[in-house]
């Protein structure tokens, strides 16, 4: 991703010296993207939830309902649906317990999902045909939206390149480019939305996504601020899979 | 053999000022294509520059606004193939390289 940002970078130099030698014509345009998945069928979308783990400072779980239904309510035609997070870990582990997965149950309290996988054993609750239908048929057939949500803390030791100051024997400043073994912290968001059928409880779509932040070792940045950062990066993909995108931008035509 | 020879010069002048007629009116349609783009008139625009390349297959900046049109109706497919068609016209024009590199982080994404 840095890499082909470098690359664009460089290439946008070059072009400012073409530009200069060339008929050239700047024209902004508008890409229209299909949504992945033809919703025509809903009228509205149920995020019902997420079996979320990693780190205790952010519930994944409900910020992550919390954020899909705000950006679903602005940037798609679907009604969204406001209705209580669904607590999916609980239900997965009274499913695999015998239970029909209603939720209501007193089972045990799950175990906490600390890596990717500690999920493997909550996923069955996905292709729980009768639950999702079941839960379907509560809010009228909507489009339902889960998945799983890891958010984790990251911590690397990597090469960084920074400028630092040198004065020659004449005392002139020069800054030049230094590599140094940097210790860096940060996190990892790791997870799947699926996208299930409330009339018929059968999964439709389902992408995974991993997407990692790191800072300074020394620069103290909240866990949420993080999550934040990291969840708005992978918005436009979950908002492409529902509805039709207009993405800016501008183009060189060329005489 | 000197015969053959001088017929084949005759030929290649002649098929010169051919292909400089055929690039001057391809380029009269890309012109027209521009100025009805910068009006909105996106399907006008890419009837022109069809039009050029047909005229002109080998005319690479016909086949870079073709592409951008495309782009700009949502036909993804159909402007992948004209960017890599420019680009095999003239793999050296950065114009035409950054044009590919902003549809492709698009399209990247469209298919993630």
């Amino acid at each position: 991703m840095i890499a082909r940002r470098v690359r664009l970078l460089s290439s946008i130099a070059a072009v400012l010296v073409a530009v200069a030698c060339t008929n050239s014509f700047e024209i902004p345009i508008e890409t229209p993207i299909r949504p992945k998945l033809d919703v025509a069928a809903f009228q509205r979308v149920l995020v019902a939830g997420f079996i979320a783990g990693g780190t205790e400072d952010v519930d994944g779980n409900l910020e992550t309902t919390r954020l899909l239904r705000s950006q679903l309510r602005t940037k798609s035609e679907l009604r969204v649906i406001d209705s209580d997070v669904l607590p999916l870990q609980d239900v997965a582990t009274e499913g695999r317990n015998g239970d029909s997965g209603g939720g209501g149950g007193a089972a045990a309290a799950a175990p906490q999902i600390k890596e990717q996988k500690d999920l493997e054993a909550y996923e069955h609750v996905f292709a729980n045909v009768e639950y999702w239908k079941r839960i379907g048929e509560e809010y009228q057939q909507p489009l339902i939206v889960t998945g799983t949500v890891l958010f984790t803390p990251l911590q690397r030791n990597q090469i960084v390149q920074r400028e630092q100051e040198v004065y020659d024997s004449f005392g002139r400043r020069r800054v030049v480019p230094v590599r140094t073994y940097q210790e860096r912290k940060g996190f990892s968001l790791d997870g799947r939305f699926i996208f299930i059928d409330g009339r018929s409880g059968a999964t439709l779509h389902s992408e995974s996504f991993n997407e990692q932040i790191l800072y300074n070792a020394n620069q103290t940045t909240p866990a949420l601020s993080s999550y934040f950062e990291l969840m708005d990066r992978l918005i436009p993909s979950f908002l492409s899979t529902l509805s039709s995108q207009k993405i800016k931008g501008t183009r060189i035509l060329l005489q | 053999m000197r015969i053959a020879a001088l017929m084949i010069a005759v030929l290649a002048l002649a098929a010169a000022p051919l292909a400089a007629d055929a690039r001057d009116d391809a380029k009269k349609q890309v012109e027209f294509g521009i100025s009805v783009a910068q009006r909105g008139l996106w399907r006008e625009a890419i009837y022109r520059w069809e039009r050029a390349t047909q005229m002109d297959p080998t005319y690479a900046a016909a086949h870079n606004n073709l592409a951008i049109a495309y782009e700009h109706e949502g036909d993804l497919m159909k402007a992948r193939a004209a960017y890599e068609k420019a680009l095999e016209l003239e793999p050296g024009n950065a114009l035409i390289k950054q044009n590919y590199e902003l549809f492709k982080e698009i399209n990247d994404r469209t298919t993630r």
